[in-house]
């Protein structure tokens, strides 16, 4: 099956929504829609999933807790039991601080290593900046690209130019 | 500097331009391109400032902490007060990015970046004293947790392995939420960029950013998560701060309203700190615009409420050290600090921290952005003075008066402050000409958001 890739640039977000809606009906394949800004209403639109990051987050956050709890246990209680002035070695009061800030810190980091897999970056190249005129993307445009067949690629084109696209191109797609 | 209309303070106007989102974009990559001799001038000054803490920095490493005032039992003075004061100023940074996103607060978005930054660099800043505080610098990594072969470990009952775990946190989320809310505007950067070699540089810091709807959607859940892990640090890195006072026995120090009363404090002297960089920057970029009046006055009223959390807990202070009886505590608060020989310290701290925000009752000294400019540098005085009086104040007059002792800084010590002033406003200026100091993707929503078009 011979396919393409058609991506097309629209100057409102109005008009960027319309387009999603009507190749949405045609073609079951994935959209991906660039714009220089977030615009929530899109995930509904484009029947993105919930994105699975807070879990991510969460877990890790846990993780860096018992580490946190681990090490002041392990070097503190068990391998290096210091009395001072008859203090229980488990004094785990005294290990809060530490604990919460290992806490914080290995949710953080889960968080941005998750991004990075979720989103496959960083990847400096990208099919789409090879199109003229997509680099207006971070600035003021939005852009839809879409995997039509070849026979479905003129129909395509026709919604993309009534929902107002201002420019159309094509990549061929394996 | 002139004093903006006051009936635009009354409109919820937080971004008042009609330009396109060309025009926005354009505008707020502007100082990236700019040849401001304001720029260079204040570049070759805090560069001068830079040196100074390096040659100071060397000196003491060379020469040892004996170069120093302190001495017992004044064992902490400059380098701590430096310390406290450093990153307290970094708090409100992170006040404004993460607290103010989580409640929604829409003037935020486009001094968030500035708040970062200042958040970052003020953070580093108060790191380098307790290291040079060490004596012994190159042992600093001594605090990590690592198998060493004198077989022992860091004692992490103690305070000091709390504020280095703190500390390390703090400046990791923070750098992490700084540069997640960068990407997006990198790649605006790489876009925009006028020659290869910026596209290539700004490119690599973009990540091959493509404004994807998926990737947005992941990055504004990664972003709110990271506002709502920033916003604890807020309370919790000044708290272990204090800690590192309020756990031991010295009258001043044991208290137990030491971390709201620290956290309170941090506030105040970082919202000063934000109208200290801020005005001027607005003023030099034109860009009273973008942060309009509505900013400044309500960063003003900010200062002015953490100005009454912070008479509160002087006031709370004062009452339970006369309350409790105790002989040393009643000395210190009672005699030793308001009468004694630092009493003029302590008069021009009560000035500048208790009596100078109440100028910010009149709406007129919040629309004056010389007004407010010269209040900022009084107030982050103030706080100064509020730590070395806590630090050193309360050292010098400990339980037996045969133990007493003054203390005076040396050059080394005001060479070390001065120069980390310098290195703040170096790497400050640096960040203000490289990196787009407005969120560009992030204003552009807001105004969508504000107009309600689509």
């Amino acid at each position: 099956m011979r396919e393409q890739r058609l991506f097309a640039e629209f100057a409102s977000t109005g008009s960027l929504v319309e387009a999603v809606r009507r190749i949405r009906e045609r073609t079951a394949g994935p959209i991906e829609v660039n714009s220089p800004y977030s615009i929530p209403e899109l995930d509904d639109i484009l029947g993105l999933k919930r994105s699975g990051l807070p879990r991510v987050c969460f877990a890790s956050g846990v993780a860096g807790a018992a580490v946190g709890l681990a090490l002041q246990w392990f070097t503190n209680a068990w391998d290096y039991p210091l009395n001072v002035g008859g203090r229980p070695l488990l004094s785990w009061p005294a290990w809060i601080p530490v604990t919460l800030e290992l806490a914080i810190l290995g949710a953080a980091i889960g968080g941005v290593i998750g991004l990075l897999v979720a989103t496959r970056l960083p990847r400096l190249w990208d099919a789409a900046f090879e199109i003229e005129g997509f680099e207006r993307v971070t600035t003021d445009r939005f852009w839809l690209g879409a995997a039509v067949r070849a026979e479905d690629a003129a129909r395509v084109r026709e919604d993309l130019a009534a929902a107002g696209a201002i420019r159309i191109a094509s990549v061929p797609h394996e | 500097m002139t004093s903006s209309p006051a009936h635009r303070i009354d409109t919820p106007i937080v971004l008042d331009t009609d330009d396109d989102d060309a025009q926005l974009t354009d505008r707020l990559l502007a100082p990236l391109r700019s040849k401001s001799k304001v720029w260079y001038a204040l570049l070759a000054l805090s560069g001068a400032g830079m040196l100074l803490f390096v040659a100071t920095s060397v000196y003491t490493f060379v020469g040892g902490i004996g170069l120093w005032g302190n001495n017992i039992p004044v064992a902490w003075a400059f380098a701590i007060t430096d310390f406290v004061w450093w990153i307290g100023i970094g708090h409100a940074g992170t006040f404004i990015s993460a607290f103010l996103l989580l409640l929604q607060q829409d003037w935020r978005a486009s001094v968030n970046r500035i708040a970062e930054a200042m958040t970052l660099i003020a953070v580093f800043n108060a790191a380098l004293f307790p290291v040079l505080h060490l004596g012994r610098p190159w042992f600093a990594y001594w605090l990590l947790p690592y198998p060493a072969t004198m077989a022992v470990w860091p004692q992490f009952k103690s305070a000091l392995p709390w504020d280095f775990a703190a500390i390390l946190t703090y400046f990791t989320v923070s750098f992490l939420f700084w540069y997640t809310g960068l990407v997006p505007d990198f790649a605006t950067v790489r876009d925009r960029a006028g020659s290869r070699g910026r596209r290539m540089i700004y490119g690599i810091f973009a990540l091959g950013w493509r404004g994807s709807a998926e990737h947005w959607q992941h990055y504004r859940i990664v972003y709110g998560l990271l506002a709502g892990l920033a916003t604890p640090l807020v309370i919790s890195v000044h708290s272990v701060v204090s800690m590192d006072f309020a756990i031991t026995q010295l009258p001043g120090w044991h208290s137990t309203i030491f971390p709201p009363y620290f956290v309170a404090g941090a506030l105040f002297s970082g919202f000063a700190m934000v109208l200290t960089l801020l005005l001027p920057v607005r003023r030099v970029f034109h860009l009273e615009e973008i942060v309009t009046a509505r900013h400044i006055d309500a960063i003003a009223k900010m200062l002015l409420a953490m100005s009454w959390m912070l008479i509160y807990s002087y006031v709370c202070e004062l009452f339970i050290a006369w309350y409790t009886g105790d002989p040393y505590e009643r000395y210190i608060f009672l005699q030793a600090r308001p009468l004694g020989p630092w009493a003029w310290l302590y008069w021009a701290m009560i000035s500048a921290n208790v009596l100078a925000p109440q100028l910010l009752w009149w709406r007129s000294v919040r629309l004056s952005p010389l007004a407010l400019f010269a209040l900022s540098l009084v107030i982050q005085f103030g706080m100064w003075m509020e730590r070395f009086i806590i630090i050193a104040g309360s050292l010098s007059r400990d339980f037996l008066p045969s133990s007493w002792a003054d203390y005076r800084p040396t050059w080394v010590d005001l060479g070390l402050l001065f120069g980390s002033i310098g290195l703040f406003l170096f790497a400050f200026l640096l960040f203000l000409r490289f990196v787009p100091f407005i969120p560009i993707a992030e204003m552009k929503e807001l105004r969508r958001e504000i107009r309600g078009t689509a």
